[in-house]
């Protein structure tokens, strides 16, 4: 490892054991139970790989991205280089302190006061004392909580206790600092000062690893970017190239998925593909989909479209029918539809939409044809965390007022 | 120079490292304090409880075993007696229940935060020893009270309590990585605890134990201990040597096992937890 390198991954792997359901004990009595039912049996695993040879160098000073589908192994990597979780093979060398901000606010006490766990938190970090009364001022201005100090954290608001979190974390002095989606709180103005102060991190000579699926502050953020894809590198360089490979892995995901659609023979009235104008967009913003059906060989009458919006849960949060705009579509052509969704405004996450194509009955069903993400950004004033708008099914466009 | 970490497969066999933990020995320290801070300023009547609870129970103690039982202590007040016991007992007891407890209470610490989580069990006899220097006082108070002065004897009382934390915290430490996985654990132990109470000479004397089962009772290290508290604070015969010698082993012995099984979880705690 040379002296330029901060971070050095070599042949890295994890490795879940998931015991099945039925023979994994939660109980000491059980575990006890069930071995003197079967003195012999060894419980069966399944294996998940979560990472296999994860390989990779990045030069001290570094801002690097790590971007990938859900469950392409980022958290698992950054829970391994934080030493969270310990690998199954392989090893990491680190050339520094590791300062990691993967949840803001875990360690905060409810009961403690704003200082009392400006201490304990930056102790939990890593800081030593000297180092935590030094840049107490300093914590406490970016929080902006300064008058909160001295009252329990459980009285502040979702926001202050957010912002004050963050600001002991982002004046972390460690040589590597590792960051899981924290940017996205605060509002807009405490998000640029954040995005600022991991960008000086960078610039001070410190390496700094951020986790995000919002590309835009990847590429706000970082000179370069690694890809994770079911838990291998599948490109490494910088932020540019890989997020175009990204962008292109994405769209071949689609491809596969249009070619399977494409093989059925024509003169069947069927949808054919399905895209979306952007692969993650605003909350708030109108999204459109686009849908090629192709012509019947004997017509037999207009059909509709109907679409269902379905969130990663798969609750149908919005169903959007042609018919309701009178809407009608004749067979004897092939059709280019548009769906232009407007409200609801939808939470941040991943949505998919199912497509029916129906007459009377249904004539063909598209389940999952086009997938989209919803960025954590909030289409509010100011941005609360998940408590503030967690519970509802969508956003909702409204207003408080005092009269 | 910055420190440099490789991080690698765990062994089988791993000790902490112990430049680490030494390195994060604040987070020791404030672990006790958050323990401190929020027991004082929850609980309503906050030092006085710390004070109430060994009184009444020495003052149960006295009244069933001393009164009603008419059980033997050598000369010394029942009430005092009870107290002292008491005193090192609890030191045992909330030892145990708090460590046995810590990793799971703490659980957002464990998995999205590093730091040697040997601290999070370890940090919990911080507020049971300030809990214990509390009653202490008290208890040199009555002491004074009733008039009974040991002797110089007086200070190995922080021997008694070394080995009694250190035999605490073996359990605990095993305990808390247990429960990580198995949670009845929670259940199994208080009860165990209680019942512990009653095997060893807390509330009564070994005098007053028959000869057909003092034996048993002086296999229990515990009782060891206890001998040696009591005879620090209320100049009672002194415990013989075998005792004193058998109490630094065992408690060493049992620090260190619980230490090795601590460790042997420590590396799935996130994964489970």
């Amino acid at each position: 490892m040379s002296a330029a390198t901060a971070i050095s991954v070599r042949g890295l792997g994890k490795t879940y054991r998931i015991a099945h359901a039925s023979d994994r004990p939660t109980r000491a009595t059980e575990a006890i139970v069930a071995r003197l039912r079967h003195p012999l049996r060894r419980t069966t695993f399944d294996r998940f790989e979560a990472l296999t040879e994860v390989s990779f160098d990045v030069a001290a000073g570094t801002a690097l991205g790590i971007i990938g589908r859900n469950g392409a192994g980022k958290s698992t990597l950054l829970k391994i280089l934080t030493r969270i979780t310990p690998p199954t093979r392989g090893q990491a060398e680190l050339a520094g302190r590791v300062g990691s901000l993967l949840e803001v606010g875990t360690g905060f006490h409810p009961e403690l006061t704003g200082r009392e766990n400006v201490f304990l938190n930056g102790t939990l970090l890593g800081m030593r004392r000297q180092e935590i009364t030094r840049r107490f001022d300093e914590i406490v201005d970016f929080s902006g909580c300064g008058q909160f100090l001295d009252t329990p954290v459980k009285r502040y608001s979702s926001g202050m206790y957010v912002r004050l979190a963050f600001a002991v974390a982002a004046h972390l002095e460690t040589e590597i600092l590792v960051i899981d989606e924290v940017l996205s709180v605060g509002d807009a103005d405490f998000q640029r000062r954040s995005v600022q102060k991991m960008r000086d991190a960078a610039t001070q000579g410190r390496t700094v690893l951020y986790v995000s699926h919002q590309l835009h502050t990847v590429t706000a953020l970082c000179s370069e970017a690694l890809l994770l894809d079911r838990g291998t590198v599948s490109a490494y360089g910088a932020v540019e190239d890989v997020l175009a490979t990204y962008r292109a892995s994405v769209a071949e995901h689609a491809v596969v998925q249009r070619e399977t659609r494409a093989q059925v023979p024509a003169g069947i009235l069927h949808v054919v593909a399905a895209t979306t104008t952007r692969l993650t967009y605003l909350p708030a913003e109108p999204k459109r989909f686009t849908f090629t059906i192709q012509a019947e060989a004997a017509p037999d009458g207009p059909y509709f479209l109907s679409c269902h919006i379905n969130d990663a849960n798969g609750g149908v949060v919005a169903q959007c029918d042609s018919r309701l705009g009178g809407l009608w579509f004749h067979p004897d052509q092939p059709q280019e539809v548009t769906l232009d969704l407007r409200q609801p405004w939808l939470k941040p996450g991943t949505y998919t939409v199912d497509v029916f194509l129906c007459r009377v009955g249904i004539v063909d069903v598209w389940d999952g044809a086009v997938t989209f993400d919803v960025e954590q950004e909030l289409p509010y004033a100011v941005t609360g965390t998940a408590e503030s708008f967690g519970r509802g099914m969508v956003l909702a466009d409204f207003d408080f007022g005092v009269r | 120079m910055a420190p440099h970490t490789v991080i690698g497969p765990p062994g089988p066999l791993h000790l902490p490292r112990w430049s680490e933990l030494w390195e994060a020995r604040e987070v020791l320290w404030r672990f006790g304090q958050r323990d401190i801070l929020l027991r004082y300023r929850q609980t309503l009547i906050g030092v006085a409880w710390v004070i109430l609870q060994p009184i009444v129970t020495a003052g149960v103690f006295a009244l069933v075993f001393g009164r009603v039982a008419q059980l033997p202590t050598g000369g010394i007040p029942y009430f005092l007696f009870g107290y002292v016991g008491t005193l090192l007992w609890t030191v045992f007891a909330s030892t145990v229940n708090r460590a046995a407890g810590s990793l799971v209470s703490n659980q957002a610490l464990v998995s999205k935060v590093f730091f040697p989580r040997l601290l999070v069990p370890l940090s919990t006899c911080v507020s049971v020893l300030v809990d214990f220097l509390v009653a202490l006082v008290i208890g040199f108070g009555l002491l004074w009270w009733f008039g009974v002065w040991p002797g110089w004897a007086i200070l190995t009382i922080p021997v008694w309590v070394t080995l009694c934390v250190a035999l605490a915290m073996g359990i605990g430490l095993a305990a808390a990585a247990i429960m990580v996985r198995y949670r009845d654990i929670a259940y199994v132990l208080p009860w165990a605890v209680q019942t512990l109470l009653y095997a060893s000479p807390v509330a009564y004397s070994l005098e007053a134990v028959p000869d057909a089962v003092r034996p048993y009772l002086l296999a229990n290290p515990l009782t060891w201990v206890l001998e040696g508290m009591r005879w620090a604070m209320l100049g009672s015969a002194a415990p013989p040597v075998w005792q004193i010698v058998g109490a630094v082993v065992v408690s060493g012995l049992v620090l260190f096992a619980g230490l090795l099984v601590f460790q042997r979880y420590e590396r799935e705690f996130a994964d489970l937890i």
